[in-house]
């Protein structure tokens, strides 16, 4: 058990590799047997997140827990080291909790079933990694290997554009990664070590006024300052770096999409959140205000342009800008107010936002999957009082799509709140200005119900081959722990947002 | 005495090719075998070599010397040090796998295989030789079977003027470091042509600046750096596919680590003076190659261009005179040897049942050829720089210490990763998704276990490569520390 308990972070980033490696073992005609393993592997490192989460001193403030530290590359001084606050703790149990749901969602796959549960087990890795990681080398490392297994499940199990969103899609994460790339490189540079800690204790002393590579430092902090948000912005995506996400949530798998938008989006986030704010304090309060200016721009127009669509996957990508807005409107009122109670409540607020979103975001877009893999048509245009058909599924997308809305008793309102609330007090005309933007929300969902469920019944789902059918056990199973989660987070959020706020008052 | 380890990694594949040239021409099948059992002896070796090297002692290891011409100081004198045990390693599993994937090769199979092994003879030669005179010696080995190698198995239709074009360009940069080399022996006053002593020579800055330039270059232009880069592509293209193997996997290297033997261990003061040069034109190779590679349509010119701009990363780590920036380079020559050796034999693959590299003609492949796709895309993460891969462990430390001599390149450089990018995901998709043209319907074999096997090798060495660099980085520290020694003694 010791070995369990001092190894238990390395054992859940591993895990799905081993699972991996396993499957491809096993015999390529079996699909059931592919997909039963996959899930019962995947399940493995939620009961383990599930073990850390029960072992977690959640009174121990911003300290990291169940450190590992291992020699990785000797020469640059890099090293393995992985660790969890609870911040971290919060996104590595939302990567393995929707892992086996995306995983679930995709039993209905049925071309080259091993490749893919083999990629999906890779990209969990890659995504725990990053928020495990410790060490800014090996951040990038995990950072952009899930580039690698999104980039296939896009190309290889999409929809018609496919090849265009993928390579968009690695184009525009790979190009946005190179600054962070370069800046990671400069502070490895100037300060000897890749630990994190290591580099935020010699980075934040340099005199901003001394001569570093020919440029004073305060410039070159902008610089690299700029260089990493421009690469965490891509990923979140914030306007106006936003615009390879619908194309590639639109063709990726479902289960790709619900992944993408429930985990990889927070990545960027994450990086916001883990570096970003801590390594260049005083530019992030400099530019909280171009920050707060992109965030807004990222609700707004991520609700105008979801309003505007047709295509129900794409108005669901759409809502993701708008709501990924939110965080970041968070993120800069924390570091516009660092150190006061604002900050600390929309740094709470954008994590929580950050957790919420990734369960709406996983269960809408399992919901668009549903009803595509019937119809064949994601076009709004094309459905319509599809509810008598089928209650349960429109139950459950009303359900999903307050919880998105942010109707208060389910979790999207406790999230929002806290960030305008915390925003408010440093940023009130940007947060006035998003507030509209939440108006156009309400009108999008609003729009996606109305045409799906409501109005006139589209006679041609109602009969004959094309005759809809209900949402199956496997598609409820899939959707009842989300559904559960934001039930709880609305009514009683304290058991995640105490862990969260733990580490938040400790660090900001 | 110990067992001479080194002369018999030299001679082994010289022995198997005279025994393979007394061999009747018509018993193939014993003359592959022949060739296979001494490639696999040469790995072996060459993997006892690289496990026994002793990283805590350091410095030259399993030296042997052997008076030749003691007249005018010529010695056979051998020793491998942190930077050379893995170029030999890499020689040795090029070697193999270029054995094990021209298995089907069933033209004069015989002169093949002992041209084949008098080239390797005389790379193994080059990375090992610790004397100036022997070093040539090696070199042009290495280069003259190359000729022949391109202009009898070659592609048809370029073959006579890709070989006379390579031939020519190597030995004019071979003779114009020879000059160098020959200056350096007379102005030493020495009287020898042992590096080890000529490292302690104490050569004129003067001098050092008038013939690093010769010396560098000379060797450089089989390392493919900008301007004279352009024989190499087509020599990739013309060769057969082993050939091509061994030309971009360590023929290439050769120029790149004699250049850095020579050039820069022993006129360390030149190497400081024309820094800026090297760096320019490294960065030129990068880029510039990144983009050509691009624009091309043939899969095998689209590899051939990818090397030069990744031969130039390691020209430019070279260049940088930094700890980071010559380790990365020194893991970059292994690791682009192993990332074209897999190139070149998994696009020989495709070439070999398609008959064409026409990127356009080509698609679908990966349904035929699963294995030969999912190891292709592992080569193009490496040559992407992907993290976990040995290209990120490599091409890392090199802009690391670009960054510390002029950062400004650094951001210059790191375009040329998402042109990568770009273009090995293209050619990717374009190869082997997508549909399939229906000429090819049925027509594409499977390969075979020994293909598979060659792949597998080449791949998981740059995985582990890439996920666990101590399995070579601190050996390649040790050889590097060296050349700090040297650089900084000068400064």
């Amino acid at each position: 058990m010791d070995f369990l308990y001092s190894h238990l972070l390395s054992i859940i980033l591993f895990f799905p590799v081993f699972a991996a490696i396993l499957i491809l073992f096993l015999p390529k005609d079996e699909p059931n047997l592919i997909r039963w393993t996959a899930l019962i592997s995947s399940l493995v490192p939620f009961v383990l997140t599930l073990l850390l989460w029960s072992n977690f001193d959640k009174t121990a403030g911003a300290a990291f827990q169940f450190e590992e530290s291992y020699v990785w590359y000797e020469a640059i001084n890099s090293n393995f080291h992985i660790g969890v606050d609870g911040i971290s703790l919060s996104m590595v149990l939302l990567t393995t909790l929707l892992t086996p749901l995306a995983i679930l969602a995709s039993f209905s796959i049925t071309e080259k079933v091993k490749a893919y549960m083999m990629l999906f087990l890779f990209l969990e890795m890659g995504m725990l990694g990053v928020f495990m990681s410790m060490d800014l080398l090996i951040f990038f490392v995990f950072w952009e290997i899930g580039l690698v297994p999104m980039y296939f499940l896009i190309n290889q199990w999409g929809s018609k554009n496919r090849d265009y969103a993928s390579l968009k899609f690695m184009i525009y994460t790979v190009g946005g990664s190179l600054g962070l790339l370069l800046a990671i490189q400069m502070l490895g540079v100037l300060t000897e070590t890749y630990e994190i800690a290591g580099i935020m204790a010699k980075w934040n002393q340099l005199p901003s006024d001394m001569i570093v590579m020919g440029l004073e430092v305060g410039v070159i902090k902008v610089i690299a300052f700029w260089a990493f948000v421009v690469a965490f912005a891509i990923k979140v995506p914030v306007w106006p770096f936003h615009t390879w996400l619908p194309d590639a949530h639109t063709e990726a798998p479902t289960a790709g999409s619900m992944i993408l938008a429930g985990v990889l989006l927070k990545l960027g986030a994450y990086g916001f959140i883990r570096l970003v704010l801590p390594l260049y304090p005083g530019q992030s309060e400099h530019f909280a205000g171009w920050l707060a200016f992109l965030a807004v721009m990222a609700i707004v127009f991520g609700a105008f342009g979801a309003y505007g669509q047709y295509d129900f996957k794409r108005l669901v990508a759409y809502s993701s800008v708008n709501h990924m807005g939110f965080v970041l409107l968070g993120i800069a009122a924390a570091a516009k107010a660092y150190g006061t109670a604002n900050a600390h409540i929309a740094m709470n607020g954008a994590i929580l936002q950050m957790f919420n979103h990734g369960l709406s975001a996983a269960g809408m877009f399992f919901l668009v999957g549903v009803i595509y893999e019937r119809t064949h048509t994601r076009d709004l245009r094309k459905f319509g009082g599809l509810f008598p058909l089928v209650p349960i599924y429109g139950g459950i997308l009303i359900f999903t799509s307050m919880a998105s809305l942010g109707l208060p008793g389910l979790n999207g309102f406790v999230s929002e709140f806290l960030v305008v609330r915390g925003a408010w007090g440093e940023l009130a005309g940007y947060t006035a200005a998003g507030m509209i933007g939440l108006l156009f929300t309400g009108a999008y969902i609003l729009k996606g119900i109305k045409n799906v469920l409501h109005g006139p019944m589209n006679e041609e789902w109602a009969h004959g081959e094309h005759k809809l059918t209900e949402i199956s056990t496997r598609e409820i199973v899939v959707m009842v722990p989300l559904m559960a989660l934001m039930l709880s987070l609305g009514i009683a959020p304290a058991w995640l947002l105490g862990v969260i706020n733990n580490a938040v008052t400790a660090l900001f | 005495m110990a067992f001479p380890i080194l002369s018999v990694i030299i001679f082994t594949p010289l022995v198997a090719a005279l025994i393979l040239l007394m061999m009747p021409a018509d018993r193939k099948t014993e003359i592959r075998m022949t060739a296979l059992v001494s490639a696999a002896f040469a790995l072996i070796l060459s993997l006892w070599v690289y496990l026994s090297y002793d990283q805590a002692a350091a410095g030259y290891q399993f030296i042997e010397k052997y008076a030749w011409l003691p007249q005018f100081g010529i010695s056979l004198h051998l020793g491998v040090d942190g930077i050379s045990t893995p170029l030999v390693l890499l020689t040795g599993v090029v070697m193999f796998t270029g054995v094990i994937i021209s298995w089907g090769i069933d033209d004069r199979p015989r002169e093949f295989f002992a041209f084949l092994f008098i080239l390797a003879s005389g790379v193994f030669g080059v990375f090992v030789a610790l004397d100036l005179f022997m070093l040539f010696f090696f070199y042009e080995i290495a280069v003259f079977p190359m000729y022949l190698l391109i202009a009898i198995w070659g592609w048809v239709k370029t073959r006579e003027y890709a070989a006379m074009k390579l031939t020519l360009y190597l030995f004019i940069g071979s003779v114009v470091a020879l000059v160098g080399a020959l200056a350096m022996y007379f102005n030493s006053g020495l009287g020898t042509f042992d590096m080890l002593m000529l490292e302690t020579a104490n050569f004129s800055a003067k001098f050092q600046q008038i013939w690093f330039l010769p010396v560098f270059m000379g060797f450089a232009v089989l390392g493919g750096i900008f301007p004279f880069h352009n024989w190499s592509p087509d020599g990739h293209v013309a060769a057969p596919t082993a050939v091509s193997m061994f030309h971009a996997g360590v023929l290439m290297k050769l120029g790149a680590f004699a250049a850095l033997r020579v050039g820069i261990m022993l006129l360390p003061l030149g190497a400081i003076y024309w820094q800026p040069l090297i760096l320019g034109l490294a960065i030129v190779n990068v880029v510039y190659g990144a983009f050509i590679a691009m624009t091309q349509t043939d899969l095998k010119y689209m590899i051939g261009f990818s090397s030069v701009s990744h031969m130039g990363l390691v020209m430019l780590g070279f260049a940088t005179l930094t700890q980071d920036g010559m380790i990365g380079a020194s893991v970059q020559m292994f690791s682009h040897g192993a990332m074209t050796a897999l190139f070149f034999a998994a696009t020989g693959m495709v070439y070999d049942r398609a008959h064409t590299r026409q990127i356009p003609e080509l698609g679908g492949m990966f349904k035929a050829l699963p294995y030969v796709g999912v190891t292709f895309i592992i080569g193009g993460l490496v040559s992407m720089g992907m993290p976990g891969f040995s290209g990120f462990v490599a091409e890392f430390p090199i802009f690391m210490g670009v960054w510390r001599v002029a950062p400004w390149m650094a951001i210059l450089a790191v375009i040329s990763i998402v042109i990568t990018a770009a273009y090995i995901m293209l050619a990717v998709r374009r190869t082997f998704f997508g549909e399939m043209p229906k000429e090819f319907e049925g027509h594409i074999g499977p390969i075979s276990f020994m293909d598979k096997f060659a792949l597998t090798l080449l791949s998981t060495l740059m995985i582990g490569l890439g996920m666990f660099p101590a399995v070579m980085v601190p050996m390649v520290k040790t050889g590097v520390e060296h050349i700090m020694e040297i650089l900084k003694v000068v400064k």
